[in-house]
């Protein structure tokens, strides 16, 4: 039985009066792929970022195959394989496609901190960079700004970015978010070749996406778990009906007609 | 296929923009027109070249890795003082004088760079604002060693590779502050093609973003903002060493806020940005030098906010501009 | 009898009344709209040259220059706000201070050009000049005025951000510009009534300063780098927190000049290099 990929006990952060999360305890066994969801404000972001070390928790502890990374700064949680994207979109405005992506490969391979040699030589990372954009069709425009490129196709940039990193443990943050219908074809692609090393937890609101790449489905409201199950027993949980009352729920939560 | 030729070669993309430019060449080959067009004025023109060194080493911090700095000249006093009382109390040889600079002015910015690479907005400008400062504050206090509102006296530079004088021609001096000036910018300009240049500008873009791709950040700033100080110091070193004279205004805060004046007048960010700006502001000021202090500032007020307002990317930024359009029909 | 630092922590007391006149205003506003605006202390600076003017050109009594002095800079300073300022709210940190910059470099040179680079003398009534002697120290009327004055306009800013409806929407506006908006809060009327207003005790400020500091075309830039200790000591967008930094500012100022006068200046910056190290947000700031 090998230690869950990601696992956090007891986690909690409130700022002053308000409480963002309480007793957090969820277990991400290898190369799972699970859903947060909740209504929002259910504290589903803030778990992310206490999770890579963007906030610190409060109380708890987070284990990233059964080391104890809760002291552990944000950049050697990516080096140990934990890394996370943003729901909306956290690029590097001014500079390439290919450049923001081989930045993250050099980085990874501490080329980052040689000075003394020209970027060109590295064709290792090169490489490996423009290999991960052809993954994600984005190998036409790898030397556009990134300013320049379509939502969708700066949202494949997060993914990208992320995917330089190596990860084992991937957070996606609303992956799917603000991607009109027609360009989010590539985005799914990518989500589904995901590698099955890779342990995926993903937030995410549209239910199409959950159902299609969930195996296991966490609820998130006002701070704390509230359940957690399969895609179908969550959509028929009377709880979770409850809890997103007031939006478009009944049809929210059915499955969606295949075919 | 032309498209996925035009792409397959990515590795060459990039080892393109590293190429030198025409253009470039032609603004160096130009930097040797004062010895033959203007003799009378290679004692300007060496301040030019000094001035420039010190706009590029801002540029390494502002413009590559986005710290806005309004003390940087304290590390340009501290090398002009090395270099000074180097000479002063008898060593007055001109290269390691150079080297002493960088490494006293380095190790100042070392130390100063585990408080700045914390920090950012108007906390960051503030802390360099107050170092720069402390650092005056403290040099006119120290009269004993500095000479205080007097300045250095006794400054007595040795000739260059024992054989070289600085005279009032200014030719020698020239020729050394173009020559520092010219081996640092190889320099600067190998740290900015590097990956570590590529980090650089990922700091500039979006610092948040850099520690969720595993970049230590603040690693990376402490390096550059080492190298800045000391290439700082450097230039310190030489205006010491050709004008034989130090004083208090080599680390004041009008030293800091003119040569932030003139990085963004060149325009950030683009290596000879702080060269193209300076070579204006010196020149500038050097045919305005009759007005009253108080109306050259006017004028340099005029230009901030036109700079800002109308030409956010400085001159460069704007020939560039320029030239985009006209490349696309 | 008392001892004589008594008289070194009033005088620094004043001071720091003072400075804390002419940073609140900057406080806030940084903390409403995060906009770095230099040419704060040249709006210090025409207030006190209003006073000036109105007092020697005139002939008004120094009480009657001080409204005027503070409506003059509130006006001026809308006018470049709605102009100029509203531009840069989206800028980057290095135009803003730029532009800022510049306008103070114009400022500096319009005043000089117009009133010449000297000192202004300020003839104040004989009453003003003089001093009350308690306990064997002497307290100097104008001192103790100015600290009576600008304790009362700190009480009527700290009741009126906690009580009045204007200062409800301010306190939204600091906290969370986004938020504020998105519940229906005009923010940018209520940022340009806060920086009319915090022009307006900058202007004030100056004016009350030409006794106790002089004023001469340099004031806006030499007190710029108070202001802006103060503010970023302070924390940004925090009226109490501009309170205790400007006290403590004043008193380590006067207390070094006077105990240890080699330090001068350098106190002060040392002071704010380790607050800021201790607390980057400043000591009440929430950003």
């Amino acid at each position: 039985m090998s230690a869950p990929a990601l696992s956090t006990r007891g986690l909690a952060k409130k700022f002053g009066s308000l409480v963002v999360a309480s007793d957090i305890e969820i277990e991400l066994p290898q190369g799972v792929r699970y859903a947060l969801i909740g209504p929002n404000g259910a504290g589903k972001t803030t778990l992310i970022n206490l999770i890579t070390g963007m906030l610190r928790p409060d109380a708890g502890r987070i284990l990233l195959d059964d080391a104890d990374i809760t002291m552990l700064p944000p950049d050697q949680r990516v080096r140990r394989g934990l890394v996370r994207t943003y729901q909306i979109n956290s690029l590097f405005p001014h500079l390439t496609a290919l450049e923001s992506v081989t930045l993250a490969v050099c980085e990874r391979t501490r080329a980052a901190r040689i000075w003394w040699r020209q970027l060109p030589a590295y064709q290792h990372e090169i490489d490996e960079a423009y290999d991960i954009l052809s993954a994600l069709a984005l190998a036409a425009v790898c030397h556009r700004l990134t300013r320049e490129l379509a939502y969708g196709q700066q949202r494949l940039i997060e993914i990208a970015l992320a995917l330089a990193t190596q990860p084992k443990v991937l957070l996606l943050d609303e992956p799917a978010a603000g991607v009109p219908r027609e360009e989010s074809k590539e985005l799914f692609a990518a989500i589904a070749g995901l590698s099955g090393d890779i342990t995926v937890l993903f937030i995410e609101h549209d239910m199409e996406l959950v159902f299609r790449f969930a195996t296991r489905v966490i609820v998130m409201v006002g701070g704390r778990v509230l359940v957690e199950g399969t895609p179908h027993e969550i959509a028929s949980n009377p709880q979770v009906r409850a809890v997103y009352l007031g939006k478009a729920t009944g049809k929210a939560m059915q499955e969606p007609r295949h075919g | 296929m032309a498209l996925a030729e035009k792409v397959t070669s990515p590795q060459l993309y990039l080892q393109a923009q590293t190429r030198w430019r025409p253009v470039e060449i032609a603004f160096w080959l130009a930097t040797l027109l004062p010895y033959v067009l203007f003799p009378n004025y290679l004692s300007l023109a060496s301040q030019i070249a000094v001035t420039a060194l010190f706009a590029l080493s801002l540029d390494l911090i502002l413009g590559y890795a986005g710290i806005v700095s309004l003390g940087h000249a304290a590390f340009f006093g501290v090398g002009a003082y090395t270099a000074g009382l180097l000479s002063k109390y008898g060593w007055g040889e001109p290269l390691t004088g150079l080297a002493m600079a960088a490494l006293a002015a380095g190790i100042v910015g070392y130390a100063t760079s585990f408080v700045i690479c914390r920090f950012r907005h108007l906390a960051l400008i503030m802390l360099t604002l107050g170092f720069g400062l402390l650092l005056t504050e403290l040099a006119n206090s120290a009269g004993w060693l500095t000479g205080g509102l007097d300045g250095l006296q006794g400054i007595h530079t040795w000739k260059l590779l024992g054989y070289f004088r600085f005279d009032l021609y200014g030719y020698a001096a020239y020729s050394y502050a173009l020559a520092v000036l010219f081996a640092l910018f190889l320099f600067a300009r190998r740290i900015i093609h590097s990956p570590f240049g590529l980090s650089l500008r990922g700091i500039r873009e979006n610092l948040i973003r850099m520690p969720a791709i595993g970049a230590p950040s603040r690693a990376h700033i402490r390096t550059i903002y080492t190298i800045a100080a000391a290439i700082a110091g450097i230039a310190g070193a030489v205006l010491a060493q050709t004008t034989e004279t130090v004083s208090l205004d080599s680390l004041g805060f009008e030293r800091s806020a003119e040569v932030v004046v003139m990085l963004v007048l060149g325009g950030t960010g683009r290596l000879y940005g702080g060269l193209v700006g300076a070579i204006i502001y010196m020149v500038a000021r050097d045919q305005f030098s009759g007005v009253v202090p108080q109306y050259w500032y006017f004028w340099i007020g005029i230009l901030l906010v036109a700079v800002v307002v109308f030409l956010p990317n400085g001159v460069l930024g704007g020939l560039a501009k320029i030239a985009s359009r006209w490349s696309r029909p | 009898m008392l001892p004589p630092i008594f008289g070194v922590v009033f005088d620094g007391l004043a001071y720091g009344m003072l400075l804390f006149l002419l940073s609140v205003g900057q406080s806030v506003t940084l903390g409403m709209m995060n906009f770095i605006n230099l040419a704060h202390c040249s709006f210090a600076m025409l207030g006190g040259y209003v006073t000036i003017t109105l007092m020697s050109r005139y002939g008004w009594p120094f009480f009657a220059t001080l409204p005027c002095a503070f409506i003059v800079a509130a006006v001026v300073s809308v006018g470049f706000e709605r102009t100029l300022f509203r531009r840069l709210y989206r800028a980057s940190e290095l135009d803003q201070v730029l532009l800022t910059i510049g306008l103070v470099f114009i400022s500096v040179a319009v005043a000089a050009y117009i009133f010449g680079t000297d000192q202004q003398p300020l003839q104040l009534p004989s009453y003003l000049r003089s001093s009350l002697t308690f306990m064997g120290l002497r307290f100097a009327v104008y001192r103790l005025i100015l600290l009576g004055l600008a304790l009362a306009i700190t009480l009527a800013l700290v009741l009126g951000i906690e009580y009045t409806r204007f200062g409800a929407r301010v306190r939204a506006a600091v906290d969370n510009q986004r938020m504020a908006r998105g519940l229906g809060i005009d923010v940018d009327r209520t940022f340009a009534i806060t920086f009319a207003l915090g022009s307006g005790l900058a202007g004030l400020g100056g004016a009350l300063a030409i006794e106790i500091i002089g004023l001469d075309p340099s004031f806006a830039l030499t007190y710029l780098i108070y202001v802006l200790i103060v503010v970023s000591v302070g924390g940004l967008g925090s009226i109490s927190g501009s309170f205790a930094a400007a006290v403590v500012l004043g008193i380590s100022d006067v207390a070094g000049k006077y105990y240890i006068p080699q330090l001068g200046a350098f106190l002060i910056y040392l002071v704010m290099i380790s607050l800021l190290m201790w607390r980057p947000l400043g000591l009440l700031g929430r950003r």
